[in-house]
């Protein structure tokens, strides 16, 4: 088992590099210039300009600026920030655990919710509870963040005054400032994890739908287990399968989309230290934190594999 | 008293192209420690007869709406699903046709025949075990203690099906019913499963039903035998009365389409089969079910229904051919 997540993780060292390379051309190639804005001052002299540029080696082919950047990031050196005038790597684990923090929430809630209601409408099939979920799921995913995040603000900002709609990362400790941290999240927690929700419940239907009319579940039912027992350990354990592999796979695609969210409860997260950092020209940044979301993507197949290969014996990791 | 006796039962379906009737009025009853052979063709209701005993069939679509199940004397019609489960596996135990699929691919055998014990049986997890290993002996399965842990797909079809052996028995039920344990394996595994069948039932001395469309299996392992056609019970005899004098024309034709290795070739004869196939039972044909089948149906038989009457001691047909004579 540790051999073998030892040499997937083998496996994708040459992905990344792959990606790393893809991002970087494409990043070079993108019109926009870290020193345009050094260049349009009338106060620094040309010849200060080019001796910056040949300094950090802007001029340089493009092949020897990735070799450049590599070099220095596998020695732990993940660049400087144009912008900010801070590390790179400084910025993003301030930007991340704020990030960590709403999108791992809203993940929960969505599971917390899409369990539950999947599993009990999947056992009530065309019930009144299963048309309402159903409904409820199919107006969920038909909704985008950005329009629900807004109406929330409106709502519950706007109209009745409950909830802050900007985030604020102030550090701090005790319970007054705990608790402002779980109000201010409740927005963008709910907006985040009702969209996930949505197609979870969906899916986790479908999924125990599959599993409820095979024959191990009628063998289950001769044993005189119980409904309780039969749905959980011998429908729920299988039908969970593919659940876990969707769950685990969206996981990179809920830091894209929390990217949105993050913009419209202005969260300072690390989806809006992207965006800025692109409006800004903030190559390093920008290089960066996507590829902290290409490296996402990876571990996050990875934790699929394994996770699948946990729950179904007929899996063998070689 | 029957063990078991079912009385008019019928189970129908409710389908977009109208009520299903599978089952209809079915009388079958089996003495303690006999066994009991169900035979006829795919789709004869042989399989919801039996799920209805426990209410194994998805409800709905599925309704029993008429007749009784007694078991031990106790009606079993109009127990409710949680009701039935102190009867499942304690009382009657399931063998399901399809080894392959009828095991949970995600948990260990051993786990699968112990919860049965556990939930019948005051027994700690250690007893279980070890009640689970003794049952896996008995089934034949080599190193049963060390079986006893691996999961349904490191085991081959014919030991699955030893596996739901076990599991059937693990709890000694009176009653074992088992729905073609033997038609999803290959010959030589069938005769090692309906002879360990057998010897279950003598050791333990429970009833048998057994579902089966091979009358080969029927000649090996019955004492009695009912034939269903249609959703109905045409004939019902003990087995050397069925094979030597066999009255329903389905039963002959069934006898019939048997191959037989004693006649030998220069007879040639050809294997006789029955025409047609059994009929869709949305609106199934009026008078006797078997008649457009029937080679020798007269005028009354598309007309009235023939009864189920006793024609000698233990011998019970349906078919107005017999009125007659």
């Amino acid at each position: 088992m540790s051999q073998y997540i030892l040499r997937r993780l083998m496996i994708a060292i040459p992905s990344l590099l792959g990606i790393s390379l893809v991002l970087f051309v494409v990043l070079a190639l993108a019109p926009g210039d870290p020193f345009s804005e050094l260049a349009t001052n009338p106060n620094v002299p040309p010849e200060v300009q080019a001796a910056l540029r040949a300094k950090f080696g802007l001029d340089d082919p493009i092949y020897l600026r990735y070799l450049h950047w590599l070099a220095a990031m596998a020695q732990g050196d993940w660049g400087f920030s144009f912008v900010s005038r801070v590390d790179v790597d400084t910025l993003i684990l301030q930007r991340l655990p704020t990030t960590l923090y709403v999108v791992g929430s809203s993940q929960l809630l969505a599971l917390l919710i899409a369990i539950p209601v999947g599993v009990y409408a999947a056992t009530r099939p065309y019930s009144v509870f299963d048309q309402l979920a159903n409904t409820f799921a199919f107006i969920g995913f038909s909704l985008p963040t950005f329009f629900t995040g807004i109406l929330f603000i409106l709502i519950f900002s706007v109209k009745l005054d409950w909830l802050p709609f900007v985030y604020t990362s102030v550090p701090g400790s005790g319970i007054p400032w705990l608790l402002e941290m779980i109000r201010q999240a409740i927005m963008p927690v709910m907006v985040l994890g009702l969209f996930q929700a949505a197609s979870m419940t969906r899916f986790v239907r479908s999924a125990m739908l599959d599993v409820i009319r095979l024959d191990y579940v009628t063998t289950a039912r001769a044993k005189g287990l119980g409904q309780a027992k039969v749905i959980v350990k011998h429908v729920m354990r299988n039908a969970m399968i593919p659940v876990v592999t969707l769950v685990a796979l969206q996981v990179p695609a809920v830091f894209g989309g929390a990217i949105v969210t993050e913009q419209i409860f202005r969260i300072p997260g690390i989806g809006s230290l992207l965006i800025s950092s692109i409006l800004a020209n903030d190559t390093p940044v920008v290089m960066a934190v996507t590829f902290v979301f290409a490296c996402l993507v990876v571990l996050f197949n990875l934790i699929a594999d394994v996770l699948y290969g946990w729950l179904d014996p007929r899996i063998s990791f070689r | 008293m029957a063990l078991l006796d079912i009385k008019g039962l019928k189970t129908h379906f409710t389908t977009d192209a109208g009520i299903l009737q599978a089952v209809d009025g079915v009388d079958i009853s089996i003495n303690r420690g006999e066994t009991l052979c169900v035979v006829g063709e795919s789709g004869c209701g042989k399989t919801v007869t039996a799920m209805s005993i426990l209410k194994l069939i998805a409800m709905p679509p599925g309704k029993i709406v008429e007749g009784e199940i007694m078991f031990e004397g106790r009606d079993l019609v109009p127990l409710t699903s949680r009701e039935l489960d102190d009867i499942r596996a304690k009382e009657i135990g399931f063998i399901f046709q399809e080894p392959m699929t009828s095991l949970n691919p995600v948990l260990t055998i051993g786990e699968q025949i112990a919860e049965s014990l556990r939930r019948h049986e005051a027994v700690t997890k250690k007893q279980a075990l070890e009640r689970t290993i003794e049952m896996l002996k008995l089934v034949q399965i080599p190193n049963a203690a060390g079986r006893v842990h691996h999961y349904p797909h490191q085991f081959s079809g014919g030991m699955r099906q030893r596996v739901m052996i076990a599991m059937a028995l693990a709890c000694r039920p009176k009653l074992v019913i088992a729905d073609e344990p033997t038609t999803a394996l290959d010959v030589t595994i069938q005769a090692q499963i309906l002879d360990l069948l057998q010897d279950m039932k003598e050791r333990f001395g429970m009833a048998v039903m057994l579902i089966t469309h091979a009358m080969g299996v029927v000649a090996e392992t019955a004492q009695r035998v009912v034939v269903m056609y249609a959703g109905k019970v045409v004939e019902e005899a003990p087995v050397d009365e069925l094979f030597g004098n066999p009255r329903h024309p389905y039963t002959q034709g069934l006898i019939r389409s048997i191959p037989r290795i004693d006649l030998d070739a220069e007879h040639k004869t050809r294997l006789e089969a029955i025409g047609g196939s059994v009929p869709i039972l949305i609106n199934p044909p009026v008078g006797c079910r078997f008649a457009p089948r029937c080679k020798h149906a007269m005028s009354i038989c598309t007309q009235k229904e023939p009864r189920l009457r006793e024609i000698a001691p233990g011998h019970r047909m349906a078919c107005h051919l017999g009125d007659a004579s």
